[in-house]
């Protein structure tokens, strides 16, 4: 029998009197691709966290090639062969690539720093990557997301890595780059590099990995080989519950135009998009990432200046009007990026939900602070929210709840018009079926909504009608049943002209 | 575990409040341990006039000017800003009411001059910053010369002194009414009153709201259609009032015109935010943690001064007590997070 590489026996952890996690047991074997698959505060990250020492296990035993491995740092970790891929990106955005790619671990002599072995060493990093055209000496905040992904992948591989954990790398990638990643996993792979790869898209797991292990409320509740007949049964165990419909559809009826867009053109993106969107309409916007999605929602919406075209609401011409002046006229927008854009994460709940209007919360002129913590209560168990307190800091909640939150604010706000950019990215299944089910009864209610995704099967499984952005064009919008997967990606990357 | 998450479980109610309850007291402790430090260490013949109810009206005086100004500070560092001009800002608008009261206009509109010109440079300074987005520390650093500069040239390099007749009226805000009662100089009274209702709008009023969510993220305040560079004008030109009522107050207790007076007490007035919980960061923050940080440097300074202790000792004192209390406040917020 093998010595695994990695092997996780009942770990626990708490912080104060949350269990974090109570009971995890994992094994990883060499040059195996594990899917460690669970919802968001499944205990994923507190895992994350104890491999890579941030945090010390209460109990329980982890072993690296059959020794103990307990480091104490993360540099520790790192030196031991342990190397993690954070969700968020860690990199350093005034230095440049060459310089992020071997942050903490620059080659030296004498105490200076060797700069032709440093620039040996990032191009052939980045080789392995297949990723040698990145400028080197570029800082790296001025390249797209994707490319800064690429940029953390290839200072994970510096250390030679025993162990290469790899948290939700493809959420913000595009197909084709996520092709690329994966191919540079299984050449790990074969390399003998063991790799732990958590995502929510079971697809992916499924295409790269060999075995899988379930997280479910702090506890490994199944582990067993990825193949195509266990997805069901994945599923089953992630949430703990049958999930008959993760597309749940609310019958709908499409009524009169509300929005009209017509040549709508941004400072480089978008060149030209225009669209009618219709009441009780759940309108969807394909495209590859830099396509002009985020750019076409963000012009209209008046956070970046809209340069040409005209916008219609209702009839009325609504060009180049404020952030405030739209939300007035009940359209809301969600932001891609809710950590930086979309949410304060160090103000509480009732803060986050109720910023566009506090107007219920307020009696005798003044806010007052039982009348908000009951409101967000309300909102809380609406969304079904996981949370302790409505004045609880949005910084303590996972991912998919900060989510529902930002959600939530337009939903409070009664916007009539929702533009919502990637709003299920990283987040977990539940959540996921959550927000596809509130978008559903929205257009129940007549309210529209334009949905930004790069997920393909949740655009055609909720949308009424979808249209394809490529290089800052948007096609004609067709009904959602008149698309399939294949023609939508070939307008993507703009191979058919229809 | 999903059994323990409803919101309705009181159990974790009242944790919280215990925990946000603590997290409010922790100005006080600070407070708390100053008082308790001196009570230890003075003999007591000291002790007994530093713990007399006259030598504590005596601290509350010492205290309006820097307390009326942390009032506009705690607004700036809440919405992520910084203001480095008070100290000439209340030069500046003490020499003005000086030069004014001498060529004898009348108090009621040497006041409101001296606000205005507080606001107006504040609403220069606001302007600057949310209009052409420049750094808060850069703008309010220029400010601090130009409104020094201005000082002097106001006062011709030299304190400006008053006829005798104007003194008793001058000095009247920060005068002792009655060294043995119970009524205090006119100066506490307003500085509470205002504490109370900057108190009632950052906390309670969606303008108040808007500076928090201002401070802690803009961009989010933006999407969610907070008129960003209004509130923060808003902000240093209201603040800019508050320091010119603090330079009011400084000319009331100098009965005279001195533009070389002030100098860094906008550090003073940093340190009581930062000592009363605020983040230099922006979003954090509170009226009373502010007035109880002025209020503890008074009572260091008071006390090291009755006790006799040089200059520098106090000052090394009032300088490690600023790093312990926030260095406090982090390692409390660090242990509630975990």
């Amino acid at each position: 029998m093998i010595v695994p590489r990695l092997r996780i026996v009942e770990v626990r952890k708490s912080f104060g009197a949350t269990q974090a996690l109570r009971q995890v047991s994992l094994s990883v074997g060499p040059g195996e691709v594990h899917a460690l698959i669970g919802e968001n505060g499944a205990g994923k990250s507190t895992l994350m966290k104890i491999l890579s020492a941030a945090h010390l296990q209460d109990s329980g035993d982890i072993q690296l090639d059959g020794n103990f491995y307990a480091p104490r740092t993360p540099q520790a970790a790192r030196s031991a062969g342990v190397a993690m891929i954070y969700q968020e990106l860690s990199l350093v955005p005034h230095l440049s690539v060459e310089e992020n790619i071997l942050l903490g671990s620059e080659p030296r002599q004498w105490g200076w720093i060797d700069r032709k072995e440093r620039r040996r060493r990032a191009v052939s990093a980045l080789e392995q990557l297949h990723q040698s055209h990145l400028p080197l000496d570029a800082p790296v905040h001025q390249l797209p997301i994707a490319r800064q992904q690429m940029v953390e992948i290839a200072r994970a591989l510096i250390g030679s890595p025993r162990v290469l954990i790899m948290d939700e790398p493809t959420s913000s990638l595009s197909k084709e780059d996520t092709k690329v990643l994966f191919k540079v996993i299984l050449r790990l792979r074969d390399r003998g590099v063991s790799i732990i790869y958590i995502s929510h898209f079971l697809e992916e797991c499924l295409e790269l990995a060999t075995h899988y292990t379930v997280l479910r409320d702090g506890e490994s509740v199944g582990t067993g080989r990825m193949k195509r007949e266990a997805l069901p049964e994945i599923t089953r165990l992630m949430v703990g519950r049958e999930l008959n419909e993760i597309y749940p559809h609310t019958p709908h009826a499409i009524g009169a135009p509300l929005l009209e867009v017509t040549q709508l053109k941004g400072v480089k993106k978008p060149l030209n998009v225009s669209f009618k969107l219709r009441s009780g309409e759940i309108l969807g916007i394909a495209g590859i990432v830099g396509a002009g999605r985020t750019e076409t929602l963000r012009a209209l919406f008046g956070l970046d200046p809209q340069i040409g075209g005209d916008v219609k609401l209702r009839g009325i011409c609504c060009n180049r009007l404020p952030p405030r002046a739209w939300l007035q006229r009940r359209v809301g927008y969600l932001s891609e990026n809710r950590k930086e854009e979309g949410l304060m994460l160090h103000r509480n709940i009732g803060d986050n939900l109720f910023l566009s209007n506090y107007r219920p919360c307020i009696s005798g002129g003044f806010i007052k602070q039982r009348r908000q913590e009951s409101l967000a209560a309300r909102w809380i168990s609406l969304l079904g929210i996981k949370a302790r307190h409505p004045s609880q800091n949005l910084h303590e909640l996972s991912g998919g709840n900060q989510q529902k939150v930002a959600l939530g604010r337009l939903l409070h706000h009664d916007a009539e018009i929702l533009l919502l950019d990637e709003p299920t990215r990283g987040i977990d299944v539940g959540s996921k079926s959550q927000i596809y089910k509130t978008m559903g009864e929205l257009a129940a209610k007549g309210k529209s909504v334009v949905f930004i995704s790069s997920y393909l099967p949740e655009l055609l499984g909720v949308c009424d009608t979808i249209g394809v952005m490529c290089r800052g064009t948007l096609s004609a919008l067709r009904p959602a049943s008149e698309w399939t997967e294949q023609d939508i990606v070939a307008a993507a990357i703009g191979q058919n002209e229809n | 575990m999903k059994t323990e998450i409803p919101t309705s479980s009181t159990g974790h109610l009242d944790r919280f409040n215990l925990a946000r309850a603590v997290q409010m007291l922790g100005p006080f402790l600070v407070l708390a341990f100053v008082i308790g430090f001196f009570a230890v260490i003075m003999p007591s013949e000291i002790s007994q006039t530093f713990f007399s109810a006259y030598n504590f009206k005596l601290i509350l005086t010492q205290t309006v000017i820097v307390a009326i100004g942390s009032l506009g500070m705690t607004m700036i560092i809440v919405s992520g800003g910084i203001d480095l001009s008070v100290g000439s800002v209340v030069a500046l608008t003490s020499v003005l009411g000086a030069v004014l009261i001498k060529a004898g206009v009348s108090m009621g509109a040497m006041i409101v001059a001296v606000l205005a010109t507080g606001g107006m440079i504040g609403l220069i300074n606001g302007t600057i910053i949310s209009l052409f987005r420049m750094t808060p520390f850069i703008v309010t650093l220029g400010m601090l010369g130009i409104a020094r500069g201005l000082a002097k040239k106001l006062a011709d390099n030299q304190t400006v002194n008053l006829p005798d007749i104007a003194l008793p009226s001058v000095g009247m805000f920060m005068a002792d009414p009655a060294p043995n009662g119970y009524y205090v100089a006119p100066g506490i009274a307003i500085a509470i009153d205002l504490a109370i209702i900057m108190a009632l709008v950052l906390n309670r009023s969606v303008f108040g709201r808007y500076i928090f969510a201002i401070g802690s993220n803009e961009a989010t305040a933006r999407l969610c259609g907070v008129r960003t560079r209004l509130v923060k004008l808003s902000v240093y030109m209201l603040s800019g009032v508050f320091f010119g009522l603090a330079g009011l107050m400084q000319f009331s207790r100098l009965r005279q015109g001195d533009p070389s007076t002030a100098v860094g007490i906008e550090l003073d007035m940093i340190a009581a935010v930062v000592i009363g919980g605020a983040s230099l960061n922006g979003g954090t923050g509170s009226i009373m943690g502010s007035m109880i940080g002025a209020l503890t440097m008074a009572v260091l300074r008071s006390g090291s001064t009755q006790i006799d202790w040089p200059n520098y000792v106090q000052e090394i004192i009032i300088g490690v007590v600023i790093i312990l209390a926030v260095g406090l406040d982090k390692w409390r917020q660090s242990r509630s997070q975990s």
